[in-house]
């Protein structure tokens, strides 16, 4: 047993590192409905990227011409003209960055907020834990949308506002998703491992604790990207999201509502705009999930 | 005369629960030589996991002394403390949940190295770590993998070395291989022994297994509900136990032998609570013969040269 | 001389059809047990002990588990074939299993009483007040005072709860017994208890019983018959004497060279090198060649099970040499 043979660096570099998002990656993969839903959300980012070029805020989406109003889906208007005479296909396109942003801010607000109290909550329980899951509870029995009402009408009504509305709306959720998911890590061995090694308090969190109660968080994300945008969309739709002219989704059927029994298409298409977003990150943050899943239960 | 490594003084710990204060640990003392294995035998809920952990300070103790080169541990100040568990480390039962799923086996080994800055360079760091590979016995071309990937018993190995990293004087294994399948136990422990041999550690040997434990310590001291009940050199234990709770416990061990027939002591009754328990002897409850005079809580008492009990009546039983 | 056939099981082959490949859990797996016998089943992790015993009851989850077999009788009755009520019958009445962890077989919201009661009353037609009747009696036989029947699990112990469970699987005097790592849970004395307990009632009942283990104490306390597993095949069975006594495959040998010796204290532990091949790529001939110190070119070829005596068999082809045994002595 004493002839440990010197094994150098060098010779080590030839066992390469699998990383495990690949692996995560492979699993995801393999759910066909996970895959179409990737693609989907790819391409509306695309877009949302691409209308930013393409056309013209100006002419193209407030720009009004009373004359064309209301020309029902035909080739040249594939989705049909609103009241106003504007063209519904390229508001929608040009909407989607609209509801992204909504989304994805909403969500950064609410995740670095929740996780992080989560977190501490989590690790260090006792009297902090409580404090802060009260402090969530008081804030989860206010309904959502009173308290967007109630954000928006205080800060007035600006796309800003409206991400800070939702954002801080969620935040509860996440902080109990973070709870809930580190509660169980922090009773696992390998950190009192961790904690005999010498290693700190805080590196312990970041380095043992968060990696293994991520996935949860992951697809919470994913999920709470599309309740923020269905958020986004019912404030606007209630009149008090995006400021009117912006061609926000929620806003578009709030206008369309109007006419809608002689002019469907202005509900449909904005509608349906919200309805494939949401479903694609819904079926993302399922697929997702099943990929991170078996892995933790080894 | 060979100097104490470790000293253990009325150690105690109690925890507050909802129906009073529960004796996990009782007023416990020992003496651990250097480079000798201390076994502490006893059934779940008897406190020796909590008695390991206390002697890290994983776990305050409520009261008591663990000097430890003659230092006390428990008035140690975080950063004595940290330089202390360079030579103190643990073992842990479960392979699974004692290695992070996200962590290389290379980063698993390499974590104290680089949380203490024993070394800094990278690849000095990496030689280390496949130093300590080869010393436990694993293959370099694991250097890279993820503990899921492996097996107990090499998982229990990374453990190993992940203790090993700071070269310890003083190591406690908690149950290192009742996760384990009989084969690879006996890898695990041929292992243990070497490293003992070759770097002349102490052990603390937590088991519920009185014969992986006759194979491994020098000294046996089991415990019963937060108490030694009995201390003895291993031999001597197991050849004249004299707690009724020794006796039985040796009794109750299913021997493959077929020549070994014999006489089975059953212990029936209740378990006296380890929440607030009354002043009398932990066993009385179970013990097949109990009487008056164990209404009192027994003291160690030394009946052998070494070896120490605390039962009232082991002079009337030996008898 | 001929007793009563209780399980039959002829060729048993079951293997799981994963994403990851497929993993052969038993393969080719022949078994007879008569009347009041007990038969250890001994094997280490992943040996395929607990996959045999699922699939006598046809609880192998499917998918992905596959299982197909020349013949599986239980006291001459095809279980292959049964409908899932006919099934529904045999399982608690003829056949009975108790799992490895008593703190999760027993559901928390009734009482213990109630959870014997409704196992007798599946399968007999009795009335309420019998059934309770009955419980109570089942309790009293496993050790626990009757009046506890109105009690909830979370108010035993471990070792009362496997006692409850072990009542249940009892109660409608089953013929044959399946027990899955029973005490591996439970502390060595309240094992000692346990082991007892199913041994008196073995005698009392004449219920046939697989005890699936790891640990060969428990199997020289309380069975007949031992049969070793390896890779999903027995590769050694015989009476208890034929494999403590005179084992002759090399990996029973391992086996016992293993486990500390509790009279010799500092005799080295002479482990088995090596790890259990990769269920989902086992290697052609002998599963236990790549680890085996006496392996031979024979050994790369499918092996027989030999017949040593009367009673022993043993999957190993260096018998079929003159002359060969392994060190481990005999003993008489």
């Amino acid at each position: 047993m004493s002839e440990h043979r010197k094994i150098s660096a060098s010779e080590l570099k030839q066992y390469k590192k699998r990383s495990l998002l690949s692996e995560v990656w492979r699993n995801y993969k393999k759910n066909p409905s996970a895959m179409i839903a990737l693609f989907i959300v790819i391409a509306i980012v695309v877009i949302a990227i691409v209308s930013q070029f393409a056309f013209d805020y100006k002419a193209d989406i407030v720009q009004q011409n009373v004359r064309e109003k209301f020309i029902h889906p035909c080739a040249e208007h594939p989705f049909g003209t609103d009241n106003y005479g504007r063209d519904v296909l390229v508001r929608v396109l040009y909407g989607a960055r609209y509801s992204l942003s909504v989304g994805v801010v909403a969500v950064a607000i609410s995740c670095i907020l929740g996780v992080t109290l989560g977190l501490i909550a989590g690790y260090y329980g006792g009297f902090i834990e409580d404090f802060i899951l009260r402090f969530c509870e008081i804030f989860t029995g206010i309904p959502s949308i009173l308290m967007g009402v109630a954000l928006i009408s205080a800060f007035g009504q600006s796309i800003i506002v409206l991400m800070m509305a939702i954002g801080l709306v969620y935040t509860p959720m996440y902080c109990r998703t973070t709870r809930a998911a580190v509660m169980p890590v922090r009773d696992e061995e390998y950190i009192e491992a961790a904690r005999i090694a010498g290693v700190s308090d805080l590196k312990i969190m970041f380095s043992h604790v968060m990696p293994n109660a991520l996935s949860p968080i992951i697809v919470q994300v994913t999920m709470g990207v599309a309740s923020a945008i269905l958020t986004a969309s019912s404030l606007s739709f209630l009149g008090l999201g995006v400021p009117i002219p912006l061609p926000e989704w929620g806003a578009m059927l709030s206008e369309g509502r109007e006419f809608m029994r002689d002019h469907m298409y202005l509900t449909i298409f904005p509608g349906l705009a919200i309805m494939i977003t949401v479903l694609s990150f819904n079926l993302m943050g399922d697929g997702l999930r099943d990929a991170l899943d078996p892995k933790l239960k080894e | 005369m060979a100097e104490n490594l470790l000293e253990v003084r009325h150690l105690t710990k109690y925890f507050k629960t909802k129906r009073g204060m529960l004796h996990a640990v009782d007023d416990i003392s020992f003496d651990l030589e250097k480079g000798k294995t201390l076994g502490l035998v006893g059934e779940s809920g008897c406190g020796k996991s909590t008695t390991g952990r206390t002697i890290l300070r994983l776990i305050e103790p409520t009261s008591g002394e663990i000097l430890f080169e003659g230092r006390d541990v428990k008035k140690m100040s975080k950063r004595q403390l940290k330089e202390a568990r360079k030579d103190m480390q643990l073992i842990f039962q479960d392979p699974y949940s004692s290695l992070d799923p996200r962590k290389t086996v290379n980063q698993i080994i390499s974590e104290p190295i680089i949380a203490n800055r024993i070394l800094t360079n990278k690849d000095e760091i990496h030689e280390r770590v496949a130093e300590l590979m080869s010393i436990v016995g694993l293959a370099p071309r694991l250097f890279n993998t993820y503990p899921h990937e492996l097996d107990g018993g090499r998982r229990q190995r990374i453990g190993i070395a992940r203790a090993l990293a700071m070269n310890p004087k003083f190591i406690v294994c908690d149950e290192p291989v009742s996760a384990l399948d009989v084969s690879i136990q006996a890898q695990i422990l041929n292992l243990l022994d070497e490293l003992q041999e070759e770097m002349g550690l102490t052990y603390i040997f937590i088991t519920h297994d009185l014969s992986v434990v006759n194979h491994f310590a020098d000294e046996i001291a089991v415990m019963y509900l937060g108490k030694i009940v009995e201390k003895a050199p291993a031999e001597e234990l197991f050849d004249h136990p004299l707690h009724p709770y020794t006796k039985a416990l040796l009794s109750a061990i299913p021997i493959p032998d077929l020549s070994e027939r014999k006489e089975r002591i059953i212990i029936r009754g209740e378990i006296t609570s380890p929440i607030e328990p009354p002043d009398e002897c932990r066993f009385f409850k179970r013990c097949p013969h109990a009487c008056e005079a164990c209404r009192k809580t027994p003291q160690l008492e030394e009946a052998a040269p070494g070896h120490l009990v605390a039962c009232a009546r082991y002079k009337e039983l030996e008898a | 001389m001929e007793k009563e056939l209780i399980l039959e099981i002829k060729d048993l082959v079951v293997r799981f059809e994963t994403a990851d490949g497929v993993v052969h859990a038993v393969n080719g797996l022949d078994l007879k047990i008569e009347k009041g016998r007990s038969i250890g089943l001994v094997g280490e992790t992943g040996a395929g002990k607990t996959t045999t015993a699922l699939s006598m009851l046809r609880l192998v989850p499917d998918p992905p588990g596959v299982v197909e077999c020349e013949k599986l009788e239980l006291s001459g009755r095809d279980v292959l074939s049964m409908s899932v009520s006919e099934l529904e019958e045999v399982r608690g009445k003829d056949i009975s299993m108790i799992f490895q962890d008593p703190m999760t077989a027993l559901n928390p919201v009734f009482t213990v009483g109630e959870q014997i009661a409704e196992s007798i009353q599946i399968h007999e037609k009795v009335s309420s007040q019998e059934a309770e009747k009955r419980a109570k009696e089942m309790l009293e036989l496993v050790g626990i005072p009757g009046e506890r029947a109105g009690e909830y699990p979370h108010q035993f112990s471990g070792g009362m709860k496997q006692r409850v469970v072990i009542a249940i699987a009892l109660a409608c005097h089953p013929k044959l017994l399946i027990a899955d790592e029973p005490t591996t849970a439970l502390d060595v004395t309240i094992q000692a208890q346990v082991l007892d307990l199913m041994r008196r009632l073995k005698e009392q009942y004449e219920t046939s019983l697989i005890m699936i283990t790891h640990d060969l104490g428990i199997v020289a306390e309380i069975c007949d018959d031992v049969a070793v597993m390896y890779a999903g095949k027995i590769i050694e069975i015989g009476t208890l004497r034929d494999i403590f006594n005179k084992a002759k495959h090399p990996y029973t040998e391992g086996l016992f060279n293993s486990i500390p010796n509790i009279h010799d204290r500092k005799a080295k532990l002479t482990p088995i090198q090596g790890l259990m091949p990769d269920p989902t790529n086992l290697p052609e001939g002998c599963a236990f060649e790549p680890r085996c110190p006496y392996a031979c070119e024979g050994c790369k070829k499918e092996q027989a099970l030999l017949q040593i005596s009367d009673t022993h068999f043993v999957r190993c082809s260096r018998y079929l040499e003159e002359g060969f045994h392994i060190e481990r002595k005999e003993k008489e």
